[in-house]
């Protein structure tokens, strides 16, 4: 019975893990650049959601769909303001432009986070979820708006999925993983390329964001840990393989609903940040990684 | 030129407390001790070119042990000493292992050390006080202008022996290997044991302030000396001052408290003017603010 419960919360938790995470681990992949702002951009996306929804009173479905175009137009913000302007700049040498966008994006997500908290409070807020109800399955009772985040996250990474793999523009993303000087050489434009990437970030996240909050809430001070947990994921997964993202976050989602239900919520974080660091030192590609 | 303007800083901030309110004092102390994490910090990112996101891990360790010998009625200055020696231990076992890795990896580690010392602090609340804190009984001095000449002396000392170093053999051995581990192996120097010392003496000084400073708070908890927030603001000092300068990141600390402390009037949003800030200096003057400057001196 128990075993069932951990079975279906924990598939729920672990898809909007994998669906935060794999932005985060293409965007890694593409244009080498870890995003510290990524628990920004989500939790701006579920506020925009949660106050087009509520208190500007346009409804739960044209709310969430607000907050991702809002999410996702703050990811291109943070390309445009703090990322380019980094990795343009001759006066950060070639090796350090790493640390130097991990900081600038550190900083990004703190005045996020900041203005976040200025402008509506740190109170946390619940967006209304798009579908009401409980479903019984096997005698687990589950509120259908699980399933229903479930079936979208499925979804928003099966599309990404066929993007990447049967059309042009995404093969071309792929190519610019693979070898960025070979892709320049065929004619394309590198910059459009991280544009585009940046975009299907921002929608990825935005909408992990959106599906969060309808089940567990969001305020400003989650800014921090859901950068940490996705950062987390891509590197227990392996960083660049989005396939490796997509299995850490299962792992990780299921040890730590196991450990919520089986020892005590309190140690929840416990094993899955264990486990982070026997990886690292054992495997420091990761799971699925390649070096 | 530099030396002059640098000694009459000195000056001026070793006769401050006959000038100014014990306010300001407080706020000066705790920059104070704030530079010396963030100069520790700069010695192993600046030189060694590995990258420490939990500096709050040795700073928390060496806080910890102190307050926990101190509340088990050991005396002052041995449990400051006690708190360095745990630092340093805690930052050789994290280190040992972790500089096999390179890169993001090595900093992912030491991130994720800071959780751990975090969930354990909280977990074992009985002894270390938890989210609460950790009560101490013992102050290193009640003046405040005795505490400020000690956290000034802490960061004038410390400054002076990192600078030393980083301007000896060894800090030129450190560059190398930060910059070309390969070809200052191929040199013969043992890059490992050259970075393992310097987690080492970034530990031993981050562990000492940090006992000192929470002699001077009169509590050790953890969103103070070990929530990834400190560690955050101790880089942002290092950048923003300058890294690979020792000096920098100390002025740069004593200027993000101060700032803070400034626009303490405007709420919230300070933390939101500091970090536009330090994110615009990092972006339009990326040596920080002392690393321009003597670079502009120096062409």
């Amino acid at each position: 019975m128990v075993g069932l419960q951990i079975l279906v919360d924990g598939f729920a938790i672990s898809t909007l893990y994998a669906l935060g995470a794999i932005g985060f681990s293409l965007i890694f992949g593409v244009s080498g650049v870890l995003n510290l702002s990524h628990g920004g951009i989500m939790v701006i996306a579920a506020i925009a959601a949660w106050y087009l929804a509520g208190p500007l009173g346009l409804g739960q479905y044209a709310g969430s769909a607000g907050g991702v175009v809002i999410g996702a137009l703050f990811a291109l913000l943070t390309y445009a303001l703090v990322v380019r302007p980094i990795q343009r700049s001759r006066a950060i040498p070639r090796d350090e432009t790493e640390i130097f966008v991990l900081t600038g994006t550190l900083l990004w997500g703190i005045m996020l986070q900041e203005a976040i908290a200025y402008f509506f409070t740190d109170s946390p807020v619940t967006v209304r979820p798009l579908i009401g109800g409980v479903v019984d399955i096997l005698g687990v009772r589950t509120p259908a708006n699980e399933i229903f985040t479930a079936i979208t996250c499925w979804v928003a990474m099966g599309l990404l999925w066929l993007f990447v793999n049967r059309t042009r523009a995404g093969k071309t993303l792929m190519a610019a993983a693979i070898n960025p000087r070979g892709l320049t050489l065929l004619g394309y434009e590198l910059g459009r390329v991280y544009l585009l990437v940046w975009t299907i970030y921002g929608v990825l996240a935005a909408i992990a964001g959106v599906l969060l909050a309808t089940f567990l809430g969001t305020s400003s001070a989650n800014v921090g840990v859901l950068t940490a947990s996705a950062f987390s994921i891509v590197v227990l997964g392996g960083l660049g393989s989005i396939s490796g993202s997509l299995l850490a976050a299962y792992v990780i989602g299921y040890l730590e609903t196991a450990t919520a239900y089986l020892v005590t919520p309190v140690l929840r974080t416990i094993p899955s940040l264990l486990l982070l660091v026997l990886v690292v030192y054992l495997r420091p590609q990761g799971l699925l990684g390649r070096r | 030129m530099r030396r002059l303007v640098l000694f009459l800083l000195l000056l001026v901030a070793a006769f401050l407390p006959f000038g100014v309110s014990a306010y300001v004092l407080g706020v000066l102390t705790l920059a104070y001790y704030f530079g010396v994490f963030a100069m520790s910090w700069d010695l192993l990112f600046g030189f060694a070119g590995e990258v420490n996101f939990g500096p709050t891990f040795l700073i928390g360790l060496g806080a910890y042990a102190a307050g926990l010998l101190d509340n088990h009625g050991w005396p002052v200055w041995f449990d400051v000493i006690a708190g360095a020696l745990a630092a340093l231990l805690g930052g050789l076992v994290l280190a040992i292992p972790a500089l096999r890795l390179r890169g993001p990896y090595f900093g992912l580690v030491t991130l994720v050390a800071v959780l751990v010392l975090q969930q354990v602090i909280v977990i074992f609340a009985g002894v270390t006080g938890g989210e609460i804190g950790l009560t101490i009984n013992d102050v290193l001095s009640l003046d405040p202008k005795i505490n400020y000449w000690l956290a000034f002396a802490a960061m004038t000392v410390s400054g002076a022996l990192l600078y030393g170093l980083s301007r000896s053999p060894v800090g030129l051995i450190l560059q190398a290997s930060g910059q070309d581990p390969i070809e200052a192996q191929a040199l013969g120097f043992n890059v490992a044991k050259h970075k393992i010392a310097a987690f080492a003496v970034s530990a031993l000084f981050s562990g000492f302030a940090g006992a000192m400073m929470v002699f001077y708070l009169g509590t050790a908890s953890v969103n103070t000396v070990v929530d990834i927030a400190v560690g955050v603001q101790i880089i942002i000092a290092a950048v923003l001052g300058g890294r690979r300068t020792i000096v920098g990141p100390a002025i740069g600390a004593v200027f993000l408290i101060v700032a803070a402390e400034i626009l303490r009037p405007l709420g919230q949003l300070s933390t939101f003017v500091v970090s536009a800030v330090a994110l615009a200096v990092i972006l339009f003057f990326p040596d920080g603010l002392v690393g321009h400057l003597m670079h502009r001196r120096g062409a």
